[in-house]
């Protein structure tokens, strides 16, 4: 029976062709719909062809009041929250990959309770404490929250990536007399280069899309981040321009979207999905 | 790979010392100072989770209980259990959970799951460059900020949007789907943006399956369902508790897509949870009912996590 296998088999797969592109033309709807608006003069709500490809969206946009200053906002927000969850993370792991200790069972178990805990419920709490410690409308003070919310997950991915390099270069390096601080930096993180490209390229595409947050803890509009700024499109300029509105989306979308590909790139598919959910 | 495996080979879990041996041969510190050394480095980590996630939720525990406002009171007093009772008599409040509750189930547990599942599956047959088209499309919109996401599909659900473009063409009747069916098209528009997560974790856990178990199967005559059913289902049933508490955990906390799309209207009516909460603290200047919410959410929250640790346990 191996031919009538084979059919069977040609036909599911184009079967499965047909699904999958089904899908895949649902999902682009949206997306057809920023790229196209951007370069449309006349831009709405609705996928079509653009009357003439312009660039003129983007240079309405591309100026420091609505690009370049939010987007540098976010940068110094996610790029020092970025740095700060990377460096701690690591720090912690180490310990907790390196020696045994009947602490960090309980320590790994509370940290993965806190990554799933919604961090949204907390932002109220959040607010009220910022104003009582003049930590409100602060860099410092949403870089340090950005960081906590972030840390556990980082520790918890930054511990699994450690415990895949092995010990003995660390032994030899311990007989020389080398103290753990420095045979973290000088042996373990370079062998783990794309675990720590992992983790740092997560942290930051989290909190670059992080809406929340910076909508809280953040009251002046020069220290507003992309995340809130692109509401001002919707504010109160009157008519929405949609054209201005997609092509902002497009350049405040696309170094994620960077990140994203450089990473999986290196690291095949679904990354540190698999390594994180089965722990 | 966590804790569970920290007894490795050769190490007698009977032995009262609290360290293992060194590898080296080296003057050994006493035992407690040593151990202090090592944790030495976890300290900034925990400083700083103490100060901005353990204090958060601690005062979150405490303002519950109090009647603090957001303007124009020199003193907040405890009140007990009087913003919890407010809330149990609240319609507004009612109205939220149940809401919070469709757009969980629908968005999470029917939508996300069950699709990301469904492509998981077809890619496994597909021909290589729909596989990568499909998933680099799906993907994209998880990756997308999520104000860029809600105003997306704001734009799709909107009257004169995408969706009733294509209605119009086919000759079916359209409507005004962010004022007729809100809760619907932000749960539609969680699904669009949570997928790629489930696809992924069940590409991962598909991928474990040996293949001689399917094309046993395949050659014996079950059909597609069958197998799915009686023997794909069952080897990742893990993944699926796994993903299922991961989805319903990120989807209780979604607020940035809902709050661009709908801010919660009109009336209420995609009002989840989140939005409840914010709308009583901020709006409404009422930081302890808020936060009485808050808590309930964050236990609700706790709940599922202790319950995801649990399958993570008998995993590892």
């Amino acid at each position: 029976m191996p031919r009538t296998l084979a059919a069977r088999r040609t036909r599911h797969r184009l079967a499965a062709d047909a699904g999958l592109l089904a899908v895949a033309a649902a999902f682009a709807l949206p997306l057809l719909w920023v790229v196209l608006s951007a370069l449309d003069r006349h831009a709405d709500l609705r996928v079509k062809a653009p009357d003439g490809l312009t660039l003129d969206n983007f240079d309405a946009v591309l100026n420091a009041d609505v690009t370049f200053t939010p987007l540098l906002n976010s940068l110094i927000l996610c790029g020092g929250a970025t740095l700060l969850t990377v460096g701690c993370a690591a720090l912690a792991a180490y310990p907790l990959s390196r020696f045994r200790s009947r602490l960090n069972r309980p320590f790994l178990l509370t940290i993965l309770f806190a990554t799933s805990l919604p961090i949204t419920a907390i932002m109220v709490p959040v607010y009220a404490l910022f104003v009582q410690v003049n930590l409100i409308d602060t860099r410092q003070g949403t870089i340090l929250f950005f960081a906590a919310s972030q840390l556990p997950f980082a520790i918890w991915l930054m511990k699994n990536f450690m415990d895949g390099v092995p010990k003995e270069l660390e032994e030899a390096a311990w007989t020389d007399g080398a103290s753990s601080l420095q045979s973290l930096v000088r042996i373990v993180l370079p062998l783990m280069g794309p675990g720590v490209a992992v983790v740092t390229v997560f942290s930051f595409v989290v909190m670059w899309g992080n809406f929340f947050v910076p909508f809280m803890l953040l009251l002046s509009p020069d220290q507003m981040p992309a995340a809130v700024s692109i509401n001002e499109f919707f504010g109160n300029r009157g008519m929405v321009a949609y054209g201005q509105l997609a092509a902002f989306s497009v350049v405040y979308s696309t170094p994620v979207i960077l990140l994203y590909v450089l990473v999986a790139r290196r690291l095949g598919g679904g990354f540190a999905l698999g390594g994180a959910v089965k722990g | 790979m966590t804790a569970a495996s920290h007894a490795g080979p050769g190490v007698a879990p009977a032995a009262p010392d609290p360290g293992p041996p060194e590898p080296a041969p080296r003057p050994r510190p006493r035992p407690l100072r040593r151990a202090l050394t090592r944790a030495l480095p976890v300290t900034p980590a925990l400083v700083v989770l103490l100060l901005f996630l353990a204090g958060p939720i601690a005062y979150c525990a405490y303002l519950a209980f109090t009647d603090l406002q957001l303007t124009g009171q020199a003193h907040s007093s405890f009140v007990g259990f009087a913003n919890f009772r407010r809330a149990f008599q609240d319609e507004r409040f009612l109205n939220a959970v149940w809401l919070t509750l469709v757009f969980t189930v629908l968005s999470s547990l029917v939508g996300q799951n069950t699709l990301g599942l469904a492509l998981a599956a077809l890619m496994r047959r597909a021909s290589k460059p729909v596989r990568t088209l499909t998933g680099g499309v799906v993907i994209t919109a998880w990756v997308l900020p999520e104000v860029v996401a809600g105003f997306l599909l704001y734009a799709f659900f909107r009257r004169e949007g995408t969706l009733n473009a294509l209605l119009d063409q086919l000759h079916l009747p359209s409507q005004n789907w962010l004022f007729t069916l809100p809760i619907l098209a932000v749960s539609f528009a969680n699904v669009w943006r949570g997928t790629a997560f489930s696809m992924l974790v069940y590409s991962a856990a598909l991928g474990e399956i040996p293949k001689e178990i399917t094309e046993a199967a395949e050659v014996d005559g079950a059909s597609g369902w069958r197998r799915m059913w009686h023997i794909t289902l069952p080897m990742i049933r893990r993944s699926i508790g796994t993903n299922l508490m991961l989805n319903t955990l990120q989807t209780l906390s979604v607020f940035g897509l809902i709050w661009v799309m709908t801010r919660g209207g009109p009336g209420g009516r995609s009002q989840t949870l989140p939005l409840f909460m914010y709308e009583q603290a901020f709006q409404n200047s009422l930081i302890g009912y808020g936060t009485a919410v808050a808590l309930l959410l964050l236990l609700v929250g706790s709940l599922f996590s202790v319950v995801y640790l649990r399958l993570l346990r008998t995993e590892v």
